[in-house]
């Protein structure tokens, strides 16, 4: 990058003058002008634009609801009720920030499909998915800050549920959830600190995402074939194709986006969030949003201490495992370009694999069903099942394919199998 | 393909949260502002505030509106103040350092019942008459569950055993409520000339509560078919620009 700030010349004097102090400008030039990038991507590629849009659009809400918000237990539901009547398009802001983080969501989870399909996460790529995964912790933490903040019956016991499962820690639990707290109980301390870093997260998920697309920027992207461009005629500059491709996708995402905020913003959400919270009151029924029920279910699937035999000492807690089962889930995901030895990056040459992955899709399935559900009956099952799968999958099917499946053979190269 | 699978998975995972444990089935009921592009029948509403002002006010609060609010019904500003002067509201403290009692104004919220939850539990046989404002949004079926409850008064059933001071509804969870049968036919005498039988005044009271948990649904309705012709128009404009662009590649 730096060599390149002495070629460039600019028309405007303004631009040259800035561009030889600091070379901004050769570096968008460079970045996202002429960036060569493999000609043949699908539309699963408008997702990582799509979500970077949905997190602009959470900050810009989220900055100006915190401009009427009251982080005080006694005032948050009141502050944010009173912000949907009477701010101007109040009600606006706090719909579209809600149903946001569920489009957010669903932008990454098709953008992690995809890279999980054509095999983004392999060498030399393991540095980006690995950011992407932090990135998605980061989220995950976030939404569930915020889902604490209007201070309702499911915020007051949806943090009741998480924070106790920090109880599950051998010897140090229940000191840790009091710490976590801010006190014996629930109450405005943990409101409080939750809302601090439900502000701060998102500016960490910037920078994080800064990363994630410098180090996509120093090996390039991946492409259905999983190939790696060969020649300049496999590739094309990101600017004008990719920003028009780009563009287009993510108006059309905003449309089912406004759709739902406009005509049907309450779809995913609970009665119990528009009541305010009191925690002498427990809801009959505390689900998290779907964006965690497969993680939920998981962490439910576990029902049986580890013992051992004919003593009643117990080593590992139903709990603690269904603890562990959770956070680890998501955290082997950071070892996948590793579990992962296959050569071959696109399941398009990868029938089995192809297949597999379409039944961790309904594993997922199965375990959003379980999560939603009271514990008992098919949904118990429902939850085993796709825990077992999920792991199964990701300890056992991916590293065995990867020494012995029969891949099909690659294109030669990408503009050939445009051609085509 | 692969696009398909994953929309079904979200699409089962976002259903399946509608279903509560719950066996008691509601009767349903058309409400005009339920539809896509539907607003709320002005007419209705209006009687239910009559309805909520005579009846229900006696225990519910309505906290988050303010008298002003009414304009949206279709009251005209006279008729807000006039409203509004039917109530003492305390204010203060003055110059003096003494709170001092004054009439409302169409900026003053609706004045609660009861001072506190306390004070509404002390004079309610210790149940709380929950406030109203949020009470369609806040119950699972929103407007069929308050017109079913406000029309499911019945004697308990022989072998019922009811607790003291409570009432058999049969739409209410677990049938014994605490609220006694609040509306019954001619309960009220509508200023429009409506008949109020029972059911008039149940889905009428249900509109305005509806109108009072979502009082921006029209708005919101309107500027939505804006913005969604507005993105569809901008989606076929990047749609050609970006045909045009990728046609040079051929």
């Amino acid at each position: 990058m730096a060599g390149s700030a002495k070629t460039e010349k600019f028309d405007n004097k303004t631009i040259q003058w800035i561009n030889d102090r600091l070379p901004v400008f050769s570096m968008m030039q460079d970045e996202y002008g002429k960036f060569p990038t493999p000609r043949n991507f699908n539309y699963f590629w408008n997702f990582g634009a799509i979500a970077m849009a949905m997190l602009g659009i959470m900050i810009v809400t989220g900055i100006f609801l915190a401009m009427h918000y009251v982080p005080t237990g006694s005032m948050a539901f009141e502050s944010i009720e009173r912000m949907s009547r009477d701010v101007n398009y109040g009600w606006l802001l706090r719909y579209a920030h809600m149903n946001g983080a569920s489009f957010f969501f669903i932008a990454v989870y098709i953008h992690i499909f995809r890279g999980l399909f054509y095999g983004s996460y392999k060498k030399p790529r393991e540095l980006i998915w690995i950011f992407g995964v932090v990135i998605m912790l980061l989220m995950m933490a976030t939404a569930f800050m915020g889902y604490a903040l209007p201070w309702s019956q499911m915020s007051g016991w949806g943090v009741t549920v998480i924070t106790s499962l920090f109880s599950a820690v051998p010897l140090v639990g229940d000191g840790l959830v009091t710490w976590l707290w801010g006190g014996f109980s629930i109450d405005s301390p943990t409101l409080n600190r939750f809302y601090a870093l439900h502000f701060l997260l998102p500016f960490v998920i910037c920078a994080v995402v800064f990363v994630h697309v410098w180090a996509l920027h120093v090996t390039g992207s991946n492409n259905p074939t999983g190939v790696e461009p060969k020649s300049e005629k496999d590739t094309i500059p990101f600017s004008p194709y990719y920003t028009t491709k780009d563009s287009f996708g993510t108006v059309v995402f905003l449309v089912l986006f406004m759709a739902m905020v406009f005509f049907a913003p309450l779809l995913l959400t609970e009665p119990d969030h528009f009541r305010q919270f009191d925690p002498m009151q427990t809801p009959s029924h505390i689900v998290p949003e779907w964006y965690f029920l497969p993680f939920y279910a998981i962490l439910r699937a576990f029902t049986l201490d580890i013992s051992i035999p004919f003593t009643h000492i117990v080593l590992l807690t139903a709990k603690l495992q269904g603890v562990l089962a959770m956070f680890g889930s998501i955290l082997l995901l950071l070892f996948l370009p590793w579990i992962d030895t296959s050569p071959v990056r696109s399941a398009r040459c990868r029938p089995i694999y192809k297949w597999c992955l379409m039944l961790l899709v309904v594993a997922m399935v199965a375990l959003g069903y379980a999560g939603a559900k009271p514990p008992e009956g098919a949904a118990v099952w429902f939850g085993r099942a796709g825990t077992f799968y999920y792991f199964l999958h990701f300890l056992v099917i991916v590293p065995w394919l990867g020494k012995n499946e029969k891949t099909l053979p690659l294109p030669k190269s990408i503009h050939e199998e445009v051609e085509d | 393909m692969k696009k398909t699978v994953l929309f079904s998975a979200l699409l089962l995972t976002l259903s399946s949260q509608a279903f509560a444990a719950e066996e008691i089935v509601l009767p349903k009921q058309h409400w005009p502002h339920k539809s896509l592009f539907g607003a709320y029948d002005k007419a209705a509403v209006q009687r239910g505030f009559q309805v909520y002002k005579e009846v229900c006010s006696s225990c519910h609060a309505l906290k988050f509106l303010s008298y002003r609010n009414l304009g949206d019904l279709g009251y005209t500003p006279d008729e807000v103040k006039a409203v509004a002067a039917q109530f003492t509201v305390t204010d203060g403290p003055n110059d003096d350092g003494e709170m001092f009692e004054r009439t409302a104004l169409p900026s003053d919220h609706f004045k609660s019942p009861f001072k506190n939850d306390k004070a509404a539990r002390a004079a309610n046989n210790g149940a709380l008459p929950p406030d109203m404002s949020l009470l369609v949004k806040a119950r699972e079926s929103g407007e069929d569950y308050i017109f079913g409850v406000l029309t499911g008064f019945e004697d308990a059933p022989a072998g019922v055993e009811m607790q003291p001071g409570m009432n058999y509804n049969k739409y209410f969870p677990g049938h014994q409520i605490a609220m006694a049968k609040p509306l019954s036919d001619g309960q009220v005498g509508y200023s429009d000339g409506t008949g109020a039988s029972l059911e008039q005044e149940a889905r009428d009271v249900t509109q305005f509560l509806a109108w009072a948990s979502e009082p921006h649904m029209e708005q919101r309705k309107q500027t939505g078919l804006k913005v969604i012709l507005f993105l569809l128009a901008f989606a076929g404009i990047m749609y050609k620009a970006k045909k045009k662009i990728w046609a040079k590649l051929k």
